[in-house]
């Protein structure tokens, strides 16, 4: 149809509009197939993103239209909050604790898998099904069920099995016992799902890598070391910064199993709990704080990626 | 390879006392769904509840400060919907981002990339103002629109279709089918391995989801998560009940994932993360 029309309309005008439709409108097919998923992202993340950035600079409790430009204000607020700061440290601790745990044990599990070859059907799926359940009901079987401070807690009834007749107050005892509950639940949820990604990893290897490499005398861990993860790394990659952005996202179990239990501190909260509080979950509504968090938190977790990327990909030693 | 019979005695040994471990938590909700009061409260632990009735169900779904047949729908209705809506969405942009290769896609490719990097807490501020602008706290459109663009998805479906043969599409283009009809009877029924792996991600994520639905979810769609989560916090919490509640909420997650495992490892294994 506008082949037809094309006669009439000034040449350069006419290219243009080919231009833009591309070759039998691939163009044009391409940007009907990709609107939906990038109009919704423009809307739904980047607009928050930039929103969030703007708010940061603002004063604005209770409205989204500020008008008070505060400049760092929100930021030096943030940085000098006791609370704020205590949650980062807790956010730290906890990667520092979950992050490579998790990394060795989904790793482990995998290796081990690979070598067992009755029923590793039936084995693979009992440790992936965690996958299928959510934080929040980890949180009431971790804390009603096994951490429960009562005497008859599973692990409580287990340590007066072994003759410990004081029932410990795992959750509420002030105590730094709620890490055990905490990094447990996570570990259970989540250690079958990056196994899968090892077992890819892994069947990627060639066979004849490790032929060769035992050929030449290698065996156990030296085959471990030098051939299992140097080919792994590619995964390895992945998996901490998914680890990583996981336990920066920490939220539902934290929530769930400490939120009505005590005061904080000394209860741990990670940063988004914390910053869920102040901007909307609480009573004051500051949003132009929760901005200001929210960007500290993105700016820790991009210097996060940037490093671990660099160290993996620098040392070749994974 | 030398491999000992030890050795892998000992693997399995290794294997079975870890597999009962992952169980264990499985087995504590069945436990105390069963279960009376008294008997989950007895200071000598039982393995089995003491007798087997149905007393918790039916009492769990009489307790109106639970809900738990309404959240129950409103998570179903949630999950079904956002699943949906995000496997088309990803299917058609990620099915686009490997075929067409020119400046706009890689430009395109790059911010579906990066906002794998973002965390949430970036965006649940403003997101829950934009939602809330558009009037829709405690509606569906709420719970299931902001969460329907997922660069995972999206990413996922990609890496699938740069190695999907590109030969039955050229031949249904040279049969009279344009890129759309060609894309939905062609391309699609041949995805539907990688489609019920990203499907199954989609649904079970979102059926989990807590922090988004909190915020959102308020009275009408509250969902059997953020019930659950409110009867835990609550004054006098009733043991049985709640983990009736649990089992309840966890079984259908537990047999999808069950029928479709099969699907998710071959997803995650071939459309390979990186």
């Amino acid at each position: 149809m506008s082949d037809a029309a094309a006669p009439a309309q000034p040449p350069d005008r006419r290219g243009l509009w080919r231009r833009i439709r591309g070759t039998q409108g691939r163009n044009l097919w391409f940007a009907a197939f990709v609107a939906p998923f990038f109009l919704g992202l423009v809307v739904f993340v980047y607009v928050p993103i930039l929103w969030s950035a703007v708010l940061s600079f603002f004063e604005a409790r209770n409205t989204v239209t500020p008008t008070k430009f505060v400049g760092f204000g929100n930021y030096a607020y943030l940085l000098q909050d006791r609370l704020f700061l205590n949650s980062l440290v807790v956010f730290i601790a906890f990667a520092v604790f979950i992050v490579p745990l998790t990394y060795v044990c989904s790793l482990g599990l995998a290796l081990l898998l690979d070598k067992i070859t009755i029923g590793r059907a039936f084995f693979r799926s009992v440790f992936f099904i965690p996958t299928a359940v959510s934080y929040v009901i980890a949180a009431i079987i971790w804390r009603f069920g096994f951490f429960n401070g009562a005497r008859f807690g599973l692990l409580n009834s287990f340590l007066r099995s072994l003759g410990l007749e004081q029932p410990i107050n795992w959750l509420g005892g002030g105590n730094n016992l709620y890490w055990v509950a905490l990094v447990s639940a996570r570990l259970w949820l989540q250690v079958g799902f990056y196994m899968i990604l090892f077992i890819a990893g892994l069947n990627k290897i060639p066979v004849e890598t490790y032929e060769a490499a035992a050929l030449d005398g290698a065996s156990g861990w030296r085959l471990l070391r030098w051939i299992t993860l140097p080919q792994l790394k590619a995964t390895s990659v992945a998996v901490i910064m998914l680890l990583l952005i996981n336990a920066f996202q920490a939220f539902d179990e934290f929530y769930n199993m400490l939120g009505s239990i005590g005061q904080y501190p000394p209860y741990g909260r990670p940063p988004l709990v914390h910053l869920y509080l102040i901007a909307l979950g609480g009573g004051q509504q500051d949003l132009g704080v929760g901005g200001a968090g929210t960007m500290i938190l993105t700016s820790i977790i991009v210097v996060f990626g940037v490093a671990q990327n660099w160290i993996l990909n620098r040392g070749g030693k994974a | 390879m030398r491999t000992s019979r030890v050795a892998q005695g000992l693997r399995y040994v290794i294997a079975i006392a870890l597999a009962l471990f992952f169980l264990l938590p499985l087995y504590v909700i069945v436990r105390n769904a069963f279960s009376t009061n008294a008997n989950i409260t007895s200071a000598k632990w039982n393995w089995l509840p003491d007798q087997v009735n149905l007393t918790n169900l039916t009492s769990l779904l009489a307790n109106d400060s639970i809900g738990i047949g309404r959240a129950m729908a409103n998570s179903a209705i949630m999950a079904g919907l956002q699943t949906l809506g995000t496997v088309v969405v990803s299917l058609l942009a990620g099915y686009a981002l490997a075929r067409y290769d020119n400046r706009v896609s890689r430009a395109l490719l790059a911010l579906t990339i990066f906002t794998l990097m973002v965390p949430a807490a970036t965006t649940f501020v403003p997101m829950f103002i934009i939602t809330a602008q558009l009037g829709w706290i405690d509606t569906f459109r709420g719970l299931v629109i902001p969460g329907m663009f997922s660069a995972f998805a999206t990413y996922l479906f990609r890496q699938f279709f740069l190695d999907f043969p590109t030969e039955l599409e050229d031949a249904s283009l040279i049969d009279g089918c344009n890129p759309w009809t060609s894309f939905w009877r062609i391309v699609v029924p041949n995805s539907r391995g990688i489609i019920a792996a990203v499907g199954t991600i989609i649904l079970i994520g979102s059926w989990n989801a807590f922090l988004w639905p909190t915020l959102v979810g308020r009275d009408a769609t509250r969902t059997v998560q953020v019930a659950l989560s409110q009867f835990m916090t609550s004054q006098g919490v009733r043991y049985p009940e709640l983990f009736m509640g649990t089992l309840v909420a966890v079984l259908p997650m537990l047999f999808v994932f069950l029928f479709l495992q099969r699907y998710l490892v071959q997803g995650l294994t071939t459309s390979g993360l990186r």
